[in-house]
């Protein structure tokens, strides 16, 4: 099955550079329906509102982490089944452990490149 | 133990099962009481010593720490450090931003271009997207620095409030001439160092202010 690519992208980070960042590396891999989010609270929020292709999210914010986000979109009924991929610079064993364990779909250690970025896009919704 | 006693328990232990009487008992426990007494002292003065070093070495703590200024490490030090590294990562974020934004803008141009030319232009745009993200990793690592700062202030917070008083006695010996020469210095010179934030001029005011001179 081919991959929408006018399908919404939910990107979470609360560095504002970040979320643009990774928005502008989205839109050269052809992605360019890309709304963002502050925290894993505001996230949550605009998951509730919209579906949501794939999840990409910092792991690092607060109130609500990455990995608090990730267990609640797990947990959740309408949107257990939503890709999520973290991105962030815990590179740490138990860190990826842990987020494997909650749920994760892909991880991304920063700092990355496009190259990575499409890597894991296509392993996780397959190629484009 | 006492030789008396010695050779009183080494004959009891001879006799056997020989009964013996209250005044003996007593006189044993009084030879066991007299030589304790002997013990103790010796003991006392062995303590007294640990004592007398664990004074000195307080003193000695307490008069290295009033030449660190724990009060300045606190109300000085570590507030300026944890500006300054604000400074920073607000300073990398505007140049990081102003990169991003230089970068959409040719990566919006290269889309007027042949196709060839738009490829190469836009992985070079690319490169400077994947560079940009300096800047959210550097935040982290000065984030975390902050964090430690805020450990430091604690402990010396914890410091002072076990030795504030005296410190801040030992300290007044020498602080007014070292103050009197800093500030002095200071006024002379008329240094702030960068500012940052509000206390900030911008190069618009400054080049007002030159041509106000001409």
């Amino acid at each position: 099955m081919s991959v929408d690519m006018k399908m919404p992208i939910l990107i979470v980070d609360d560095y504002k550079t970040m979320l643009r960042i990774v928005r502008n590396l989205l839109k050269q891999v052809g992605f360019e329906n890309v709304d963002e989010a502050a925290d894993g609270g505001e996230a949550f929020n605009k998951m509730k509102e919209k579906q949501y292709g794939l999840v990409i999210s910092d792991w690092n914010m607060e109130p609500v982490t990455g990995l608090d986000l990730l267990k609640q979109v797990r947990a959740d009924g309408n949107m257990k089944s939503t890709p999520f991929i973290m991105i962030t610079a815990e590179s740490k064993t138990e860190n990826v452990i842990a987020a494997k364990e909650a749920g994760v779909s892909n991880y991304i250690v920063k700092p990355f490149n496009a190259e990575t970025l499409k890597q894991k896009l296509t392993a996780v919704l397959g190629a484009f | 133990m006492d030789p008396a006693l010695h050779r009183h328990m080494s004959e009891l232990r001879a006799a056997g099962d020989r009964k013996v009487s209250l005044a003996e008992i007593a006189d044993i426990v009084e030879s066991v009481m007299t030589g304790l007494q002997g013990e103790v002292f010796g003991m006392d003065i062995r303590v007294f010593g640990e004592l007398e070093a664990l004074n000195d070495a307080i003193k000695t703590a307490r008069s290295e720490l009033s030449t660190l200024s724990p009060e300045d490490i606190r109300d000085e030090h570590i507030p300026a450090a944890t500006d300054e590294l604000d400074a920073v990562v607000l300073a990398t974020e505007t140049a990081t931003n102003s990169i991003m934004e230089v970068a959409e803008e040719i990566e919006a141009l290269a889309g007027e271009l042949p196709p060839e030319q738009q490829e190469k232009l836009n992985d070079a745009v690319v490169r400077i997207f994947e560079a940009c993200s300096f800047q959210d990793i550097t935040g982290q690592r000065i984030t975390k620095v902050v964090r430690t700062l805020k450990v430091i202030e604690s402990k010396v917070e914890g410091v002072l409030g076990a030795f504030g008083d005296e410190v801040a006695r030992e300290r007044k010996k020498d602080l007014d001439n070292e103050l009197g020469a800093r500030a002095a210095k200071v006024e002379e010179q008329n240094l702030h160092g960068p500012a940052s934030g509000e206390d900030a001029t911008s190069q618009d005011d400054i080049d007002k202010l030159l041509a106000s001179f001409d």
